[in-house]
């Protein structure tokens, strides 16, 4: 009967897409402003220990890194305690001050990430420190892992 | 007669594909993002001193020397502690509630000295400056309930300064002696 035809929403069905070009690239933006490419292949073993009172880096353009740990050999082997900067192997401790030294004229208010091997003896670290000390560049982080608070 | 035939091609690029090809980057950077925070315990290094220099005096009750072995046995002046027990006398030494004698004149000159041997394993050390800095926050959120009614991490950066003058935090980490 003609009386009782179905009403139907004049509206159409489909969701407009056109946005979603833009609602993508601001997705992609996003992603690539926080991504962070350049992480830098450790030649030393590298598990960090726990602590409970911790604090977070907020500003990573600050941070370098120092890597302290037992050196990886072929064969899944590990050797003696090492300390890495950037993508080398220092075999020379004396040699961190300048390139600590240099990285602290570009940057200013840098941080010193210390990551060290939980394992490692206190001994390498406090020669880095040191070196760290004439190099002016004072502030520096120990990076640990977060430990569940007890009490 | 010349009828131009060729209908004219649309000088619009097609963009059609737009979409796809900003999903696939999209996923790209999706894939290869990791959002880690570097978490970690701040501390500043003092300058290095110059060896011609005497270290300026420090009157005996103000300092706190924790000695640690490798195998991370603990010495807080001359006592063995068992690392459980350790915050709770670093909170004692630095307060100082009863004024004693041995222990620290007050917060502000409190100064806890963290010595340790070469040998020590990292793990041992960071423990140990873990029960420092513990220590520390508690005094310091202390401070913050009692002056601001409210936890140190809330404060603003004013109220942090003024907390943070009430118990400086005052640790030297001293260097080992060569073997």
């Amino acid at each position: 009967m003609a009386h009782f035809k179905k009403k139907q929403a004049g509206t159409k069905q489909e969701v407009p897409t056109s946005a979603m070009p833009d609602v993508v690239f601001m997705l992609l933006f996003f992603f690539m402003v926080t991504t962070v490419l350049r992480e830098v292949t450790l030649k030393v073993k590298i598990d960090l220990t726990k602590a409970t009172n911790i604090e977070k880096i907020e500003e990573k353009r600050l941070v370098s890194y120092i890597y302290i740990g037992p050196e990886r050999l072929p064969n899944n082997r590990l050797g003696n305690d090492k300390v890495q900067i950037d993508d080398s192997i220092q075999e020379d401790i004396g040699a961190i001050r300048q390139i600590m030294y240099d990285k602290l004229l570009e940057e200013q208010r840098m941080i010193v990430s210390l990551r060290v091997d939980e394992s490692s003896e206190f001994g390498l670290l406090t020669d880095v420190q040191e070196e760290l000390k004439k190099a002016q560049t004072f502030r520096i982080n120990y990076s640990t892992k977060s430990e569940a608070t007890r009490n | 007669m010349l009828l131009k035939k060729r209908e004219r091609e649309s000088a619009e690029i097609n963009g059609s594909s737009m979409a796809d090809i900003a999903f696939l980057l999209l996923i790209f950077f999706l894939v290869t993002t990791t959002i880690n925070v570097d978490t970690g315990i701040g501390m500043v290094l003092p300058p290095p001193l110059d060896p011609t220099e005497e270290p300026p005096p420090v009157r005996e009750r103000n300092l706190m020397k924790i000695l640690v072995n490798e195998t991370g046995l603990i010495m807080m002046d001359e006592e063995p502690t068992p690392i459980t027990e350790v915050q709770s006398k670093l909170i004692e030494f630095i307060k100082n509630p009863e004024a004693s004698e041995e222990l620290a004149i007050s917060p502000q000159a409190a100064i806890v000295s963290l010595k340790t041997v070469r040998q020590t394993p990292y793990r041992i050390y960071i423990d140990m400056l873990d029960e420092v800095i513990g220590a520390y926050a508690f005094l310091r959120n202390e401070a913050a309930n009692q002056n601001f009614s409210r936890d140190y991490s809330q404060l603003n950066k004013d109220q942090k300064e003024v907390v943070d003058d009430i118990y400086p935090k005052k640790i030297s980490i001293a260097e080992p002696d060569p073997e």
